[in-house]
């Protein structure tokens, strides 16, 4: 299921610092070209469907459409990314609508503890170092 | 228009790339969730002074077999014990695993999905009175760490709301790592071992996607974890549909090639992992089994695999089959065997399984079920909620067709080939476990002394998973730092020029410059390939020979024969791989790291002379299992030098006694 540009909406995101589309793709297959200054897939039978470019577009000219070689025609699904939580709306071919929200994170964006002060003690032992500073006990195996 | 002899991205090579050599304590190669472990907890370790670099193909906030996001994690201890994690492993990949690296993960397994729920990954909670919140309104029942029950599938699966999961991970690994310390879209593709030392590691080289540039990275110590590898066998959509794979597109076997060619002992490449999946959209069917309790029915309408027949075929393969939960390769050998006998498709009776539990529920519990259904997909597989959609397939009106996937090679889910790597130093660990440097044991460590692995990099311990890897990414960040505190006077020293490097790196793009005028179309040129190509080659003789999907996963000694003779050739003719843009030279490299891994895969296949996994391979000439002669890990190594192979038998320790 490739991801395709809508050419009105792609501003080739020249008010921000990067492409996002260009960042994100875990793949390497959007690209920006610089004369039209819009997105572009360029190998669209690497697509894995993974929709992070569609997830992280500001201007939401990123869609899928069905892969050509089994999907039939008109059914799209479509997310909006919140800060908590991701809509997405599943259209059926057959025009049956459905909406769903989920939980995406529990935290503010950027908050993740990454306990940059915490310093571990004993390097000779097998503790993880959140491990070490709970006191975790290691636990021996019952053996043959 | 002007004639298609030019480069066709956006990016185009030049002749010559910029260079920038590096030289750092410890690099950490992928961006994972195994790299993103290790990542968080590497500085927690380090020296006042010492330095590391993470470089990743991709951006890390959405890298590797998490990036869509998943539904579940699969491997949470709770109140389970690691011996029967063991257990549970040991039968499911029948028989011969690495009893020290599942215990050893069992052990700290846990500690990584705490801390994935303080960082912001919703996880959903069973209430006392036994219903079930989501991972927002399961916050009030507190954390898992604090004893908070999660909700269970199987035994050691867990509900999340997973669709930001790689996002959470990777943000803590990033700032715990600091952004200096992290090289994006940097594609490492070769290991170099030291030039005193042929044993030891002393270094990467890799390049940009995104400028004409080569990295040349020196280093005393290494960890590369970049998944397992997928599309070296032809996948059953072959238009647009290839890039809908089970596993992660972008994974090329990179980890163990890249391994393989630095000299390091690969072990159990045999194994594969062809999981039974939603056709097509290859969406998950854990949920549906094991939530929402569905059968999967043969074209009769039959469930087949509750049928005497079936529990007769089980019985061949005892004490795996008949135990109490069919191993994952059992469960598709039964399936293929009803599509062979002509009583396919095989289809999941989502009707049956939703009325049934509609039976006890509301209105409102219903409705609440069908997006839980929905969500299974939404979080990790959006393609397979399109098709639905496009099929106007409602789970509760119509059934689903389940179809075993393209044969994939990774190191967890029910797979377990890898790099060989020593246990933790422990007195209950076989000393036939344990892979010394100085005299000292180093978990993880493979058997070039320095070079580490993680997640599905590690032979021998499937059902890892998304927290498995994490946390043995934070285990060898640990034995890093003490590699490198052990080590300091340590100078890695490279015995190839900074030309020679730059020469093999470039190589695809000077060839397409070189030749690139002399027809008329870039594409089809005498005098090179280009990797598109050349990945169409490999994938057919796999397909056709190898074991693929062609033959309901059937080999012979023969077929073998002929596949390993065509993928000498190709690699041979990877001399005259062809890259016109930094696309195209990603594209080669990585049918370069294919075609060595699938071409391990082949020759473990052909050196194991039984067929230990049916359902996920067989060997004609070698049919059932031979516990008498194979009941034992394969281990393999490769010259570079000299191009050649050797593989050999090593022994089996069991530790774990059964239950």
């Amino acid at each position: 299921m490739p991801s395709f540009v809508i050419a009105e909406k792609c501003d080739g995101c020249k008010g921000g610092d990067k492409t996002v589309c260009e960042y994100i793709c875990p793949n390497d297959l959007m690209v920006l070209e610089p004369n039209s200054m819009k997105a572009y897939n360029q190998e669209p039978d690497q697509c894995w469907e993974c929709f992070s470019c569609v997830k992280i577009c500001p201007t939401q000219a990123i869609e899928v459409r069905g892969y050509s070689d089994f999907v039939p025609l008109g059914s799209s699904i479509m997310p909006m990314m919140g800060t908590e939580d991701v809509m997405w709306t599943c259209k059926f071919r057959n025009g049956t609508l459905k909406r769903f929200k989920f939980p995406i994170r529990t935290t503010d964006e950027g908050t993740a503890n990454a306990y940059l002060d915490l310093k571990g003690k004993d390097l000779d032992s097998s503790l993880l170092s959140t491990e070490e500073a709970d006191g975790f006990e290691l636990p021996k195996p019952q053996t043959v | 228009m002007a004639l298609p002899n030019k480069p066709l991205g956006e990016r185009k090579a030049v002749r010559d790339p910029e260079v920038e050599e590096r030289e750092v304590d410890i690099l950490i190669v992928g961006g994972g969730m195994a790299a993103c472990g290790t990542a968080f907890e590497i500085k927690k370790w380090m020296s006042e002074g010492q330095t590391v670099l993470l470089c990743d193909k991709a951006a890390m906030e959405r890298s590797g077999a998490v990036a869509q996001g998943l539904s579940a994690i699969n491997t949470y201890i709770g109140d389970n014990s690691p011996e029967d994690y063991v257990r549970m492993v040991r039968n499911d990949l029948m028989g011969i695993v690495r009893e020290d690296l599942i215990f050893d993960l069992g052990c700290h397994v846990d500690d990584s999905v705490h801390l994935f729920e303080e960082w912001g990954l919703p996880i959903w909670k069973k209430t006392e009175e036994g219903k079930t919140l989501d991972g927002k309104k399961g916050q009030k029942l507190g954390t898992l760490k604090s004893g908070a029950a999660p909700v269970r599938t199987g035994k050691w699966q867990i509900m999340i709301n997973g669709e930001s999961y790689k996002r959470v991970v990777a943000e803590a690994a990033k700032l715990a790592l600091g952004d200096d310390n992290i090289l994006e879209r940097c594609f490492i593709v070769e290991l170099l071992t030291d030039a005193n030392n042929p044993g030891q590691i002393a270094g990467a080289v890799g390049f940009s996607v995104r400028e004409n540039k080569v990295y040349i990275i020196k280093c005393k110590t290494m960890m590369i974890a970049c998944g397992g590898a997928v599309n070296i066998y032809q996948p059953r959509s072959v238009g647009e549909g290839k890039g809908r794979a089970w596993y992660p597109v972008w994974n090329a076997g990179s980890t163990y090639t890249m391994a393989l060619r630095a000299g390091a002992e690969l072990s159990m490449m045999e194994n594969r992992f062809t999981p039974a999946r939603f056709k097509d959209g290859y969406g998950p069917v854990g949920a549906w089994f094991l939530l929402f309790k569905a059968k999967a029915l043969n074209g009769l309408g039959e469930n087949f695999a509750g049928s005497d027949a079936a529990k007769a075929e089980l019985e061949k393969y005892a004490p795996y089959g008949t135990a109490a939960i069919t191993p994952t390769c059992l469960r598709n050998h039964l399936m293929l065997f009803e599509m062979k006998e002509g009583r396919g498709p095989i289809m999941m009776d989502t009707v049956s399984a939703l009325a049934e539990l509609g039976k006890t529920m509301d209105k409102k519990e219903l409705k609440h079920l069908e997006s839980e259904a929905w969500e299974d997909f939404l979080d990790m597989t959006c393609g397979q909620a399109n098709l639905w959609c496009a099929q106007n397939c409602e789970p509760e009106k119509k059934n689903s067709e389940v179809m075993p996937t393209e044969p994939y090679l990774l190191g967890s889910h029910s797979g377990c080939c890898g790099i060989w790597t020593s246990g933790p130093d422990f007195d209950w660990v076989p000393d036939s476990y344990k892979i010394r440097h100085n005299g000292k044991v180093y978990n993880r460590m493979t058997t070039i002394a320095g070079l580490f692995t993680s997640g599905d990099g590690v032979s021998g311990s499937g059902h890892k998973f998304s927290s498995g890897s994490h946390a043995e990414g934070r285990m060898v960040a640990k034995e890093m730092a003490k590699f490198v505190r052990d080590n300091a006077d340590f100078t890695p020293t490279i015995k190839e020029t900074k030309e020679e490097l730059v020469d093999m790196i470039y190589k695809p793009v000077r060839t397409y410059l070189d030749n690139v005028e002399y027809t008329t179309a870039a594409d089809i040129n005498p005098n090179y390939i280009k990797p598109n190509g050349m990945m169409y080659r490999m994938m057919k003789a796999t397909h056709e020979y190898g074991a693929g999907t062609a033959t309901y996963y059937m080999t012979t000694s023969k077929n073998l024969e002929v596949v390993l003779d065509l993928l000498e050739t190709m690699r041979a003719d990877c001399e005259k791989l062809a890259a016109g843009d930094l696309h195209e030279l990603m594209r080669a490299w990585e049918i370069y790291h294919r075609l060595y891994t699938v071409e391990a895969h082949l020759r473990h296949i052909q050196y194991r002379k039984e067929t230990r996994y049916p359902g996920f391979y067989y060997q004609a000439d070698h049919p059932g299992q031979d516990d008498e002669n194979w009941f034992c890990f394969t281990n393999s190594s490769y010259d570079k030098a000299t191009n050649e192979w050797s593989l050999k038998k090593v022994d089996y320790v069991k530790i774990i006694p059964d239950a």
